[in-house]
Parts: C-alpha cells; structure tokens; sequence
C-alpha cells in the first residue's frame, strides 16, 4: 500500500507541462512509525514562492522561480527555466491538518504525519 | 541501477525533461547548468538544491570552469524509515564547462543562493569590445 501516490489524473498535469509552463520537481518520498517525509528539489524558489495546498486526499505543491535571472543573454541552457508543480494523493491515514513545511536552499522538505490511529500500537496484553 | 529507473521513470513522467543533468564517464552526477554572456562578463548558473555552501568547489583552469563537490544525503529519520521513492542524486557531483572568451581568473565570484549557485567571471581587457576610432585623412 503506498498512502502517497502520484495523482493519477494526468491530463491536467501533462498539458501544463507541455505549455511548458511547469515542470515536474525529483522527489524523494519515505516513511517512518510516526510520519510521511517528502523532499522536493526546486532550485531557484525560495519561500515566498511556494504554494502548498491540500484539497480533500490532493497535496499540491507549486513553486514559483524569482524573475530575476543574471544580467546578459542566455547562450547556453540546460534548465527548463519553468515553474514547478506536482501532485499527490493522500491515503487516508494521513493527518493532513498537520503538515509541516521547511524550504532550505531549494530543497522543500514536508512533514505528513500518520493519523494516531494509524501509529503503530503496542497492545497491553492483561493479566 | 536506482539511477537507471529514475531516468526510466522521468523519461515516463516528464518527457519534456530531457535537459537533465548528462552523465558522463563521471561516476557521479552533473548539475543542471545555464550561461549568460554580456559585453562585460559571463554568469554561470549551476542547479545544486540541497547543498551545503562549503561543499562546493569552483575552480578555473584556462578557460574550463569547474565546478564539483559533494551532496550529502542527511541521516536522520530518513534513513531508518521506508523509502516509497528517491529520484534525488546524492554523493559527488563535477561539471566542467568551457568558457567561450577569456576570464579574468582574480575577479571571479560565487555566491549560493536558494539552491542555485551563480558564478560571476568578469571578461578579461583583451576579450572585451573595443571601440576603434575612425580617423578621416
């Protein structure tokens, strides 16, 4: 079972990028007993930049590049020099009330944690 | 063979990526790279989210730039937990770029900001435009 999967409604997504107006951010996603963690590498956006939203089981990220670029004319590239976005669905023991959001040098780091009915327990076992 | 499947895996996702970092003979990874050139100098603008100011190296030789170092993947939670997917490259990294004018090396500048990492090299006089003075006999 995976409680964070890409948002299989693609069509929205697919066309966007193909404008070429955002790309798909690398990201790296784990788990531990008490929390989902999601790093996604946006280079050039800082905080102001982002936008983060959760909408019924749909996390959204969006970062936003600053316009300033380096003075003189761009001869050579290599980065898509677009918007990011990327989309996930949330499995339902997530408690998405409680998301933690960190950017640092780029890198976005989200904190989703499990809702306390899906911690693992340790039952008392009586008598 | 985790590198593999993630290009496998962009190639699927993203097909407009195709400008990812190339791999060379390098074991390791290449930063995503743009240059800019005006009549007074040449920025170079390396994507390297993640890092760590200090470990970042730029060195010139002639008129090859480089740029290496290493990202370290952090220790913490992440490493006892699951790992539901990893497309982020850690470890060393170099790319080396050639500059198209001579730069002068004592001018260059670096700053890191936002996971970007800017290099700032100043032309050299005698890469600089020059105006020549017509004269009228």
């Amino acid at each position: 079972m995976n409680a964070i999967a890409e948002n299989q409604n693609q069509t929205a997504r697919t066309r966007a990028q193909a404008d070429g107006r955002y790309v798909a951010p690398p990201a790296n996603i784990s788990a531990t007993d008490n929390a989902y963690l999601v790093e996604l590498e946006m280079p050039g956006v800082d905080k102001s930049g982002l936008e983060i939203t959760v909408e019924a089981n749909e996390l959204t990220i969006i970062g936003r590049r600053k316009t300033e670029t380096p003075q003189g004319e761009l001869c050579y590239c290599e980065s898509a020099l677009a918007d990011y976005r990327r989309s996930f669905e949330l499995g339902p023991d997530i408690d998405t009330s409680k998301i933690e959001a960190e950017m640092d040098q780029g890198v976005l780091k989200l904190r989703l944690p499990k809702s306390e009915k899906a911690k693992p327990r340790k039952v008392q076992i009586s008598g | 063979m985790s590198r593999i499947r993630n290009q496998i895996n962009q190639l699927f996702e993203d097909p407009f990526s195709l400008t990812a970092p190339p791999t060379g003979f390098f074991e390791g990874w290449s930063p995503t790279v743009d240059i800019y050139e005006d009549k007074d100098k040449i920025t170079v603008t390396a994507e390297l989210p993640g890092m760590k100011k200090e470990n970042i190296d730029v060195s010139l030789h002639g008129n090859a730039l480089t740029v290496s170092g290493e990202r370290k993947e952090e220790e913490e939670e992440h490493r006892e937990g699951e790992n539901y997917r990893s497309e982020r490259y850690f470890g060393r990294f170099q790319r080396t770029i050639t500059l198209p004018t001579p730069v002068d090396p004592n001018k260059i500048q670096a700053s890191y900001r936002d996971g970007v990492l800017t290099i700032t090299c100043p032309k050299s006089d005698e890469a600089k435009p020059k105006q020549i003075q017509v004269k009228t006999s």
